[in-house]
């Protein structure tokens, strides 16, 4: 059994090393290269993307899909385990949260992105019409952001209060800064109360908001006549491939940020295990949908499904389409199977080729469809019938990736990545004479 | 500034009408004034010439002149977001003639000022299946009764009017490009750079407001575009650019209420000819309700590769030769 005190200061935010600075340089010249980038294409138009009238959109949706997908690690990972009250949720619930907040947030900043006018991004709320699944856009991601914001910070507010104190000799301005945060926790048991009730609301409420903005992300595409995205299951499809994505890009993060900041005795190997069980079922329930999407219809198929099923499965976009499938899906699952494939470091490796495969799976729901049209592409430069990203849509794409691995660092950085207040109670340490300490 | 110029034109215009109109019936009411006052109902002595129906000149006597309530045009203000009042625009297009002239697609490009690549009306080669003989089919905006684009279109940029037109307002675009996505007939077309047409096409847009009434110009970098049903034309009561363009007499455009359609050479009744000739919309069961009627490609083994020699497979509009 620890010290409370050992548990503040193992847990407390810290400085960042010299690999965390260079890291930080890293995605810094990341995001400049991208807002350069994206200065280009304001000024010239989006004919600098490879984007044409029949794949009229591209990998900035896509990726856009991609980032609404893993903000739901929110809601899958904490408001369920949340709500179920499970244990073992304590270190990861933080972590999972913060890579909500930064892809809400950077799902909102690419969607703009691929808006050709951006000048008129008003009009979204000036001349907004309910009856546009991109309105429903509007009001569900701002909405989400707010939660997820709050869902952050809620649990946040005895840990502000323990760094407050924690930092109030050694760094007595950040400490004014945690004491602002904190609200005034004293840790009351009228304050503890509030606290937990709200909390248990917000949860409820962000396992809603995730579900409906999944939902909404899969009718932008299912309310069109598309072959691939007319499907009455698009919306619980994107929900699950949301859980698949979301979940391993926890395992990622969850593993670095083990590494880096020497979280071992707190994220224990016990951890990895639960949380490859967890990816597993995603992958699972995953797979099932991917099954109703593309094995059933190859039964029914009209003439057009057909050749979409076929490009899919043997034409142009087989390779793309075999790795996503079978190594970000398949081989994951079988290896989560063992109790050695749960390990920290095969779980890394794991997460990571979800998390890759989960993007190139949003650009195969998205390219392959738009380039089958119910009418034949005709009459256009030979160009126009395929579809591979320009440099600069690659630019301004991985500079929004690294744009939300910035503030997912920023906010590892400035918050504690595991919960203080609820590690020490879980340990069953009395802190109260802790808190006494603390001036109101 | 251009916006000044436009207003105080179109002010002017506003006011001369006005001041004409109101000179007129004024006219009209001192001279029955004064025809009152001199002697009431009688006759005055005093003449005017007027002409009538068939062109002769008669004279009668100005107590007999009745102020007659006129009717006002309707190009002069109807709203352009409503459409013009009682009228239900459709087209037909007769797949049997069609023989990839190409003279609709130039005509309607060089009246829409289009410079990039995105042609409004294409000219597709179809082909059912490797049994069935091929044949050309004109493809241009469906101006749909019930239409995705619009459904979707998150700012009211394209909307639909009472006449049957779709159309796109350029100055709301926001180029999300959703109703491309909607659209199942792949008939919208984006300004993916700058259309640039004051340079490549030497036009003079001083003073040009984009208007829905006439999309193309000036086209706007960022904005969709499509196929209009050219209403610059429909409200002068002239008939689309690709319709009088046709040499094959492919098109026939006209209102749906009056049952009438024409390709500028013979005048027919709309439900009559599709009746008789079998006329189908495209993609009927998508419930798109299109105003687009096509009949279908009889005959069409005859005059395939005569047309052929014309089919440029990735060329949609022609490029002022320069390079």
């Amino acid at each position: 059994m620890k010290k409370f005190d050992d548990i503040v200061s193992d847990l407390a935010p810290g400085k960042f090393g010299k690999t965390g600075m260079i890291w930080i340089g890293f995605l810094v010249v990341l995001v400049i290269l991208g807002v350069i980038a994206y200065a280009d294409q304001v000024i010239q138009g989006q004919k600098v993307t490879n984007m044409r009238d029949y794949a009229l959109w591209g990998i900035y949706i896509s990726n856009f899909v991609f980032f609404v997908a893993t903000s739901f690690v929110g809601s899958a990972a904490v408001a369920i385990l949340r709500l179920t009250n499970n244990s073992w949720r304590t270190p990861l619930v933080r972590i999972a949260e913060i890579i909500t907040l930064a892809c809400i947030i950077m799902a909102g900043i690419t969607i703009t992105l691929d808006m050709a006018r951006p000048d008129r991004v008003m009009y979204l709320f000036i001349h907004a019409r309910l009856q546009s699944p991109i309105t429903w856009d509007i009001i569900i991601i701002p909405t989400f952001i707010v939660i997820s914001l709050l869902m952050l910070y809620f649990p946040l507010l005895p840990d502000f209060a323990i760094l407050k104190k924690h930092f109030e000799t050694s760094k007595p301005r950040l400490s004014r800064w945690y004491g602002r945060l904190s609200l005034k926790w004293k840790g009351s048991e009228e304050q503890k109360v509030i606290h937990a009730k709200s909390i248990t609301v917000l949860s409820i409420l962000f396992l809603l908001a995730g579900i409906m903005l999944q939902t909404i992300d899969a009718w932008l595409f299912s309310t069109t006549y598309r072959i691939g995205w007319d499907s009455s299951a698009l919306a619980p499809y994107f929900i699950s491939g949301a859980f698949v994505a979301g979940t391993g890009a926890l395992v990622t993060v969850i593993y670095i940020v083990r590494r880096t900041r020497k979280l071992e005795e707190y994220i224990t190997e016990y951890h990895f295990d639960k949380m490859g069980k967890l990816l597993a079922l995603a992958c699972i329930i995953y797979l099932y949908f991917n099954i109703i999407e593309y094995v059933v219809p190859f039964f029914t198929a009209k003439k057009g499904e057909d050749a979409h099923l076929e490009s899919l499965l043997t034409g142009h976009y087989a390779g793309l389409f075999w790795f996503v499938t079978i190594v970000g899906l398949v081989i994951p699952v079988l290896l989560l199977f063992f109790k050695k494939g749960r390990k920290p470091f095969p779980m890394f490796f794991i997460g990571m080729v979800v998390v890759i495969g989960s993007w190139w799976k949003r650009y195969i729901i998205i390219t392959p469809t738009l380039l089958e049209p119910f009418m034949p592409i005709q009459g256009v430069p030979e160009s126009w019938r395929s579809y591979f990203p320009s440099a600069h849509e690659w630019i301004i794409t991985i500079a929004t990736l690294a744009m939300a691995l910035l503030i997912i660092t920023l906010l590892v950085r400035y918050l504690p990545v595991v919960p203080i207040q609820r590690t020490a109670d879980e340990q069953e340490m009395n802190t109260e004479a802790s808190f006494k300490k603390i001036p109101s | 500034m251009d916006e000044n110029n436009k207003k105080t034109r179109r002010k002017f215009l506003d006011r001369g009408l006005k001041l004409g109109v109101a000179g007129v019936l004024g006219g009209i009411g001192l001279s029955k004034l004064s025809a009152k006052f001199s002697e009431e109902k009688s006759p005055t002595g005093e003449t005017m010439e007027l002409m009538t129906t068939d062109g002769t000149i008669v004279e009668v006597d100005t107590s007999e002149v009745m102020e007659v309530e006129h009717h006002h045009h309707y190009s002069m203000d109807y709203n352009v977001r409503e459409g013009i009042p009682n009228r239900k625009f459709v087209m037909v297009v007769d797949l049997a003639k069609c023989k990839n002239a190409l003279k609709c697609q130039q005509s309607c490009n060089k009246n829409h000022y289009i410079t990039g690549e995105n042609a409004w009306l294409k000219v597709y080669k179809m082909q059912e299946s490797a049994d069935t003989a091929p044949y050309w089919l004109p493809m241009m905006c469906q101006h749909c009764d019930k239409p995705a684009c619009v459904t979707v279109c998150p700012v009211d940029a394209t909307f639909k009017r009472e006449d049957g037109l779709v159309l796109i307002d350029n100055e709301r675009c926001i180029g999300c490009r959703f109703c491309m996505a909607a659209c199942p007939y792949s008939t919208r077309v984006f300004n993916w750079g700058d259309p640039g047409q004051e340079v490549t096409l030497n036009m003079d847009m001083t003073g040009v407001e984009p208007t829905p009434e006439y999309a193309g110009r000036p086209s706007l970098k960022g904005t969709v575009d499509k196929c209009d049903f050219c209403p610059h034309m429909v409200k002068e009561g002239e008939l689309p650019h690709c319709v009088t363009a046709c040499p094959n007499g492919v098109f026939y455009f006209g209102d749906k209420y009056e049952d009438t359609v024409t390709n500028g050479e013979e005048t027919l009744r709309l439900s009559k000819l599709l009746e008789d000739k079998a006329g189908y919309r495209m993609l009927e069961g998508l419930g798109t309700e299109p105003s687009v009627y096509y009949l279908p490609p009889v005959d069409r083994l005859v005059d395939f590769e005569d047309g052929l020699s014309e089919f440029k497979e990735f060329e949609s509009v022609e490029k002022p030769t320069e390079e």
